[in-house]
């Protein structure tokens, strides 16, 4: 476990802790610039351009060799795949835009093809006297290994600007991302913000590549904000947990890969991630499972026990389980189902409950009021006291139970 | 030329070509029915279960990988069933979330354990190996005939060859369900069609057909050729039966061209080494699509101005 520690702490030497800080930032970037495509429903398309960054990054190995450079500066290798995710990305609108093939289908298309094509030119590049160890392969599913300490400069600086530039241009972003039409008849310039929004989750691509690889890239723009979509229904908050989430899981999973061997970084970050999900899915306030099924079984109890007490009410014999057990539990009937006293009185005041209802129904035309009915909710809830006064005017006065409603 | 032809190129040619056709006939339904990124999800979870099949076995052996990675993409389905579900959470992000962490899995499994004396690894998925698959009994094209050299075929032959006729077979006689509750769910729904039924069962199809495909010419090909060869299909014709012909037909054009491409290009360049086949195949595949995208008679939307 120490190792694990001296990572978190920034102890396990001053690589580990650039690329733990770099993780970090990446993943706080790519949770908020994840943010706006989650909510513009087009999170796969950062799938797409993830892909369209391999060409990119063997055209510019090829570039740098044949201009007499090293081939391997990090900084030409992130230009020359920046570029061709562009393309990438432009091919994706293009082909949804003029051709009636859905936006799926273009997303597809373009990442198997560039990505083919990719492989393709790192087969060229193998076959280069300089190639045979340009270890472009790493860019496929990151590698912080042997990292240069002027690549983990250059991924915390980028990670930097990323987070800046989102905070930045939250508002319009944000706007757009919520309600684009709304947007628009704001006088936003939505195709602007739209392809500001491709352009800031290209630079996140761009930037993680050299860490978590371009095919899991994707998970740190989609997995934190659908994490955080369940601890929050504000949209300008939503981004700052996305945000948050995956700068944890950048920074978790950084220190743990940097603690043993044969842990590699990107996959490390996106299980942390996906664990951060999986606890968040179950767990979570309000949308999480845990707290639906909680809800559903208080309902289903309020039910019962309603249910219950108008069949006390009306004399009738209870033969569902659940309901005994509700009443039982409540001590409203005996262990052999014979109301108590506090019961028989619960039913006298929930049968007066029913009939009261139906004669607000029977007066009232106003849906809005009579609408609120669910044979549950307690009749002082909606109406006044002078209001029930005159429905049990109409009712007659209180009747033990057995005289009949 | 002949007996180096039928040596080296046959077999691997004729393999791409079976593992395009039975990744495209399942992507035309795909694609219309807007599932198309299906092939891409199931592509990643292979990994996962391939390595699973090898843990729990031990040995690097096509059954047990085939069922691994086939057990794989029916729990990806599940999985993504499930969070788009419980979570109520769109599709296309609860795709996202399960395939990038079964990925994500599958590589750290791979790196955890000892798979340095077998040839596993995650290079070797994407890119598969197609130009290995060579034929080496065989001496020209007698040999076509000759059992002894027939016997010597690369085993990923017969095993596309299998599932590509499974697939043509599934195809032909679900023919009419699946047209039907492609194009109009309910009306399908109100014949009493089973819906449900016919849509995991295509899922099943792709993905057996993806993890056949996979073993033999990596996951670049699969995903290319389930949207590609249809997508470039769907722009040339309005009738289902006309598409599903063009699909076949750019599947084919796409593995040979980008065999050939891919094997001769660079010796015609000037260069004297191969490039990688499978991702010439799927340059090759887009290279189509590019084109039915600019000239294809029907590449716009019913109803949209005609563009100039």
């Amino acid at each position: 476990m120490t190792p694990l520690i001296e990572a978190l702490f920034l102890q396990a030497g001053y690589n580990a802790a650039l690329v733990a800080v770099g993780a970090a930032l990446l993943g706080f970037a790519a949770g908020a610039a994840g943010t706006f495509l989650f909510l513009r429903k087009r999170a796969l398309v950062s799938d797409a351009v993830a892909h369209a960054t391999l060409p990119g990054v063997g055209l510019a190995f090829i570039a740098m060799v044949w201009l007499g450079g090293d081939g391997r500066n990090l900084l030409g290798l992130l230009a020359g795949s920046a570029v061709t995710a562009g393309i990438g990305l432009l091919a994706v609108e293009w082909v949804t835009r003029r051709t009636r093939l859905s936006e799926d289908a273009a997303i597809g298309a373009v990442l198997s093809v560039f990505f083919g094509l990719g492989i393709v030119v790192l087969t060229v590049i193998q076959t280069m006297s300089s190639g045979r160890q340009a270890g472009l392969e790493s860019f496929l599913l990151g590698s912080t290994a042997g990292m240069l300490f002027q690549d983990a400069i250059v991924i915390a600086v980028g990670g930097s600007l990323a987070v800046l530039a989102t905070w930045v241009m939250r508002r319009p972003m944000t706007l757009v991302a919520f309600d684009a039409e709304y947007a628009a008849a704001n006088g936003v310039n939505v195709p602007g913000i739209d392809r500001l929004m491709m352009a800031l989750v290209m630079a996140v691509t761009v930037i993680g590549l050299k860490i978590v690889g371009l095919i899991l890239i994707v998970a740190m723009l989609i997995i934190p904000p659908v994490t955080a979509r369940f601890w929050t229904e504000r949209s300008q908050s939503l981004i700052w947990y996305a945000g948050g989430i995956g700068g944890v899981s950048g920074y978790l999973g950084a220190a743990l890969s940097a603690s043993a061997p044969d842990l590699p970084t990107g996959p490390i970050i996106v299980l942390v991630a996906a664990v951060l999900f999986l606890l968040s899915l179950f767990l979570a306030p309000a949308r999480g499972v845990a707290a639906a099924v909680f809800r559903h079984r208080r309902f289903q109890r309020k039910v019962h026990r309603r249910q219950g007490l108008l069949a006390l009410a009306r004399q009738e014999p209870i033969h569902d389980e659940l309901t005994l057990r509700v009443l039982r539990s409540e001590g409203l009937i005996r262990a052999d189902g014979v109301a108590t006293e506090t019961g028989r009185a619960q039913a006298a005041k929930i049968a007066r409950d029913e009939r009261r209802w139906d004669v607000a129904r029977e007066i009232h035309q106003d849906t809005g009021l009579t609408g609120r009915y669910d044979g549950l909710t307690p009749i002082e809830e909606i109406f006044a006291p002078d209001e029930i006064a005159e429905f049990d005017r109409r009712i007659g006065g209180p009747r033990a139970i057995g005289e009949g409603l | 030329m002949g007996s180096e032809f039928v040596m080296f190129s046959l077999t691997p040619m004729l393999i791409g070509v079976l593992a395009s056709v039975a990744c495209a006939l399942p992507g035309n339904f795909l694609i219309l029915r807007r599932q198309a990124l299906i092939g891409d999800a199931i592509s990643h979870v292979v990994l996962p279960g391939i390595v699973v099949a090898f843990l729990l076995t031990g040995v690097v052996a096509a059954i047990p990988m085939l069922l691994g990675a086939a057990g794989a993409a029916v729990v990806a389905v599940v999985l993504i069933e499930a969070i788009k579900r419980l979570g109520r959470i769109e599709p296309g992000a609860a795709m996202g979330v399960t395939f990038t962490t079964l990925f994500a899995g599958g590589v750290l499994l791979l790196e955890q354990s000892d798979t340095s004396s077998v040839h596993l690894d995650v290079e070797h998925a994407l890119m598969g190996n197609l130009e290995s698959l060579v034929w080496l009994r065989a001496t020209d094209w007698s040999s076509l005939l000759d059992p002894w050299a027939l016997a010597g075929v690369p085993e990923e032959l017969p095993r596309i060859a299998v599932v590509c006729v499974g697939v043509i077979l599934l195809t032909l006689v679900f023919w009419r369900w699946l047209k039907i509750s492609t194009f109009d769910e309910g009306f399908a729904q109100a014949l009493g069609l089973p819906v449900g039924v016919i849509g995991m069962g295509l899922v099943i199809t792709a993905a057996v057909a993806a993890v056949a495909a996979f073993d033999a010419v990596g996951s670049i090909i699969v995903i290319a050729m389930f949207i590609c060869p249809p997508a470039a299909a769907r722009l040339m014709t309005n009738g289902l039966e006309r598409q599903v012909w063009w699909s076949v037909l750019f599947a084919v054009l796409s593995a040979v061209l980008g065999y050939v491409l891919a094997g001769y290009g660079p010796l015609w360049l000037g260069g004297d080494n191969a490039v990688s086949a499978a991702g010439m195949i799927a340059t090759v595949s887009g290279m189509i699509l590019a084109l039915a995208c600019a000239f294809g008679p029907h590449r716009s939307r019913v109803g949209a101005r005609a563009e100039a």
